[in-house]
């Protein structure tokens, strides 16, 4: 299947190579086959294809990823919600449980 | 969201949880007070394991046609909030203290699909409070997180019951879970597993490797047929909102109002929301690859425009052409704002790119709306 996008040029991840010690932690948790390992090296392969969902940069011991996950998910059903509720995006709901599947 | 929470009321609700599930007296069971009803039918429990720390619920992992018939509901979005079961440690098979431990969500429908996909295996399966969510959606909030799984670990003394010391996550819990502090916190190793639930037997099977197609997340036409139904239902709210307002502004005319004009045109309105409701729900979602651009609410506008002018063409427009313009303006302006609602169903998009689109989107659905209304305007004044 082809694979989807979404706009890459807001994205804001970045991968300080100077601090990873290419453990291959970012690759294991990265749904969209962002990273790659190469000669032992970590790269990023494929940015157009993050999502910022903040997996790596959660899983990074040695904080050497740079995201700015934001506060919420990529929803605009949810950014309505917050603004309604002048909150950050939400799920609305009992205790927000009505999100995505 | 901790036992110490005020909003728990735990104090009164023990009694009712020890009675439900053997959970360890210190864990105040807050879900059964905060969080709403939890499904009454305990059906997956056919037993329990002994451990040194505590007996445990054995759980079956074949689905009956009540898991069947509760997994349809939450496709329509029937009671979706109180899917859940209680979080702890359930035992698949009979597992021993060097059986694996999975760990998975308290959204029933998800943990249906963990202990389904676990047959023929001795594992425990030990399941957070995502407040009945799915792991995803669950991991973005924080809920499947390192904090209520460490939190779990330690409820459960799952250092009493395994002897080694690593946990099996699902991947996509991983946007929650810091496998390093959860190390630190807990001693226990963070594995992370296949992303769907179906590729448990041959992860386990390839000594515990996720392989790279394991570990993409796909997007393709059946997972978002799939979502189809709960969105019909979701967003009903907004059909019946501009049936209304729309049925009920119908009634104004040269002369002021008519009540009879106003439920005249209730069917012909109520045509022209579905029209753009079914594009912006249905249709645009099964298409999502193969619609140009990349901003969903401009997919979604395009499928409106196409399905507006098909039923034009096809004269299954009412009212005169003026009437027939404004009402193009508004299905395609309605398909667009529902198929942006869609951004958070699919599983590509980033906070950041969803609040640029909306930036455009937005302004654009309000000024073809505008633009309907300007022409029924005039379509009155003429």
């Amino acid at each position: 299947m082809e694979r989807l996008r979404y706009f890459s040029e807001v994205l804001t991840l970045e991968l300080i190579q100077e601090k990873c010690n290419n453990c291959g932690m970012c690759v294991k948790v990265c749904p969209h086959e962002v990273f790659e390992m190469k000669d032992k090296k970590m790269y990023i392969v494929g940015r157009d294809f993050c999502m910022e969902c903040g997996a790596c940069k959660r899983n990074c011991p040695q904080g050497a990823i740079l995201l700015d996950v934001g506060d919420g998910c990529g929803c605009a059903a949810g950014i309505i919600q917050g603004a309604f509720n002048g909150t950050a995006p939400s799920c609305g709901g009992p205790d927000e449980g009505t999100c995505c599947n | 969201m901790g036992c110490s929470d005020q909003k728990c009321g735990c104090e009164n609700s023990n009694e009712l949880v020890s009675l439900q599930l053997k959970v360890p007296a210190n864990d105040c069971g807050c879900q059964t007070t905060s969080d709403g009803p939890v499904p009454t039918s305990k059906r997956y429990i056919i037993g329990s394991i002994q451990t040194k720390a505590s007996e445990i619920p054995q759980i079956s992992t074949r689905l009956d046609w009540k898991d069947y018939l509760g997994a349809f509901k939450v496709r329509w979005g029937i009671r979706r909030d109180y899917y859940r079961v209680d979080p702890g440690l359930y035992a698949i098979g009979i597992p021993n203290e060097r059986s694996d431990v999975f760990v998975t969500a308290n959204y029933k429908f998800t943990f249906d699909l963990v202990r389904k996909n676990l047959f023929g295996m001795n594992a425990w399966l030990l399941v957070l409070n995502t407040k009945g969510v799915n792991v995803w959606c669950a991991a973005g909030k924080g809920t499947f997180g390192t904090k209520e799984l460490v939190r779990r670990i330690q409820l459960t003394s799952l250092d009493k019951i395994v002897i080694h010391r690593q946990v099996i996550l699902p991947q996509l819990g991983a946007t929650g879970v810091a496998a390093h502090l959860v190390k630190e916190a807990s001693g226990f190793t963070v594995i992370y597993g296949p992303v769907r639930a179906t590729d448990i037997p041959a992860f386990v099977q390839a000594n515990y490797k996720a392989s790279k197609e394991m570990r993409r997340v796909k997007f393709d036409w059946y997972d978002r047929l799939k979502l189809v139904p709960n969105d019909i239902i979701y967003n009903m709210r907004y059909l019946l909102a501009m049936l209304i307002v729309i049925s009920v502004l119908s009634g104004i005319n040269t002369n002021g109002y008519s009540i009879q004009q106003a439920l005249r045109n209730i069917i012909p309105i109520a045509k022209i929301v579905a029209a753009g409701y079914i594009a912006g729900i249905v249709l645009t979602p099964l298409l999502l690859p193969y619609i140009p651009t990349r901003n969903f609410s401009f997919k979604g506008l395009i499928i409106g425009i196409i399905v507006s002018m098909l039923l034009f063409l096809n004269h299954s427009l009412d009212g005169s052409l003026i009437v027939n313009l404004a009402e193009i303006f508004f299905i395609s302006s309605f398909s667009s704002f529902l198929a942006m609602n869609f951004t958070g169903a699919s599983t590509y998009t980033s906070l950041a790119g969803v609040k640029k689109e909306m930036k455009i989107a937005v302004p654009v659905q309000v000024i073809f709306t505008a633009l309907a209304v300007i022409l029924l305007v005039l379509e009155i004044a003429i």
